[in-house]
């Protein structure tokens, strides 16, 4: 399947808003993340380092991604 | 309450709006454009969001401080976009009966948010150049 990834900060700046990437149907964010530094070598160490959020909602590695979920890369976060 | 806005935070509004009877200790905390990092002359700070999470983050935030240090009120507003030098780019007020919940809940609030609200700061330098600040811990 097919998924849209967002990106923000330094991986927008690479890369643009948002990103498709290929993964295995029922795929976990950690497929997604090694998919990543492979389409995006680039960008391999920020992913490396980064968190993701599966509908808005900080997701770990084993959470399954659907054809329905808004992915997002969390890359580490400056506020404040 | 939490807010994301493109404008000057009014601290003073946020304060006022904290003060009732019930608040004996009403605290205040702004985290302002600073000149100098590390030796380093910056300019301004540009701050962008994943603002549907980031409000949901905050929210938590403010739910979670609100039942754990009992507090009357509770305060998060954070700017997005160019802050300038010397101006606010968060803003947190926290009102309790006594001051001990409001200095603990403020500083909690504050580390957690920069710990993990999807919220970045972009380093503007004197120099010209400019950065995404990541931190690596």
């Amino acid at each position: 399947m097919r998924v849209t990834v967002k990106m923000f900060a330094a991986a927008r700046d690479a890369v643009g808003p948002s990103v498709d990437v290929e993964v295995p149907d029922e795929a976990t964010i950690a497929s997604l993340r090694g998919q990543l530094m492979t389409d995006y070598p680039q960008l391999a160490d920020l992913i490396r380092r980064a968190m993701f959020a599966i509908d808005a909602t900080y997701a770990n590695d084993d959470s399954v991604i659907s054809s329905v979920s808004e992915v997002a890369c969390i890359p580490p976060v400056s506020g404040g | 309450m939490i807010q994301l806005t493109h404008s000057p935070i009014d601290a003073d509004l946020m304060v006022r709006s904290a003060q009732s009877p019930a608040a004996g200790a009403v605290l205040l905390f702004l985290g302002c454009t600073r000149q100098h990092t590390a030796g380093r002359e910056t300019t301004e700070l540009v701050y962008d969001a994943y603002e549907e999470m980031a409000a949901k983050e905050l929210a938590t935030l403010e739910a979670t401080a609100r039942e754990r240090w009992g507090l009357v009120e509770c305060l998060i507003v954070h700017r997005l976009g160019v802050v300038p030098l010397g101006e606010a780019s968060v803003a947190i007020v926290v009102a309790s009966p006594h001051r001990k919940a409001a200095f603990e809940a403020g500083e909690w609030l504050i580390d957690t948010l920069k710990e993990s609200v999807p919220i970045w700061k972009q380093e503007h330098w004197a120099d010209g150049s400019s950065e995404w600040v990541h931190p690596t811990k």
